[in-house]
């Protein structure tokens, strides 16, 4: 323990010499950067099944294979997850203290995050090219 | 943390209950009810592309009385992050930091969203029952 008791930094910091990990403010732009395409794609979306609630298995088919709506909804699935990835970090970084469990949720949470959008792309795909 | 002589912040229970700090935990739980609900998204666009037995057994699980109060949570879940994250931008573009702004710009984002979500939750139940 510093003898200094105005040193607000604990001993530990010092100890391992690490510091920051120089990624806080790419991943704080990155949060930013998502929200705001977030805005707009997530309107978007919320309108466009407003107008699909009842519509059949074709029309929903259609509707997806329409290039606009493929490209619009792929982005809007990556930019989601994207987010989401970013905003559970912190939130395991926050309140998950064992050392383990937390690099596994961390390790998880990307892991689920790329299986989605790797299959839910796909899915868009295969409705939009028809296979 | 025995040994530390750093002063440290005191817990939640010892701030009286104020309109900024609901918001901030509401920003975090809906994010990570956004994040479980990424992946009824992905559900939803695999099961478009898998055809249409799957896609109705979709329809049959998100249009139950379960399904139901779910995608209503999901809905306002959605408008509650949006607003307030529109919100947050506008903070940190250093906008909106007195504190009567800041508990006025609080309490518009948990009525917005509400509002918004009574439309929403109402065009879909009178647009003829479930989704």
């Amino acid at each position: 323990m510093s003898a200094n008791a105005k040193d607000l930094r604990h001993p530990l910091k010092r100890a391992r010499g690490l510091g920051s990990a120089q990624h806080g403010v790419s991943h704080w732009w990155t949060q930013r950067t998502t929200a705001t395409a977030l805005v707009v794609l997530g309107l978007w979306f919320v309108v466009l099944v407003l107008g699909h609630l009842h519509s059949d298995y074709a029309t929903v088919r259609a509707m997806v294979a329409k290039p606009w709506n493929a490209v619009l909804l792929i982005a809007f699935l990556v930019t989601m997850f994207w987010h989401a990835v970013l905003g559970m970090q912190v939130v395991v970084e926050d309140y998950v203290h064992t050392r383990w469990k937390e690099i596994f949720l961390l390790v998880a949470i990307k892991f689920i995050a790329v299986l989605s959008v790797l299959a839910g792309a796909l899915a868009v795909l295969r409705v939009a090219l028809g296979a | 943390m025995a040994e530390t002589q750093r002063p440290l912040s005191p817990h939640l229970q010892i701030y009286k209950w104020q309109v900024q700090m609901v918001t901030s935990i509401l920003h975090r739980a809906t994010g990570i009810a956004l994040s479980v609900g990424a992946l009824i998204f992905v559900w939803w666009l695999v099961a478009l592309a898998a055809g249409e037995d799957a896609f109705n057994q979709f329809k049959v699980c998100v249009g139950s009385p379960l399904g139901i109060i779910l995608l209503i949570g999901w809905t306002w879940s959605f408008f509650y992050h949006l607003c307030n994250g529109i919100r947050h931008l506008v903070q940190d573009a250093g906008a909106g930091y007195t504190i009567v702004q800041f508990v006025r710009s609080s309490w518009a984002s948990v009525i917005v969203s509400l509002l918004l979500t009574l439309v929403v939750v109402g065009y879909g139940l009178s647009a003829g029952g479930a989704a």
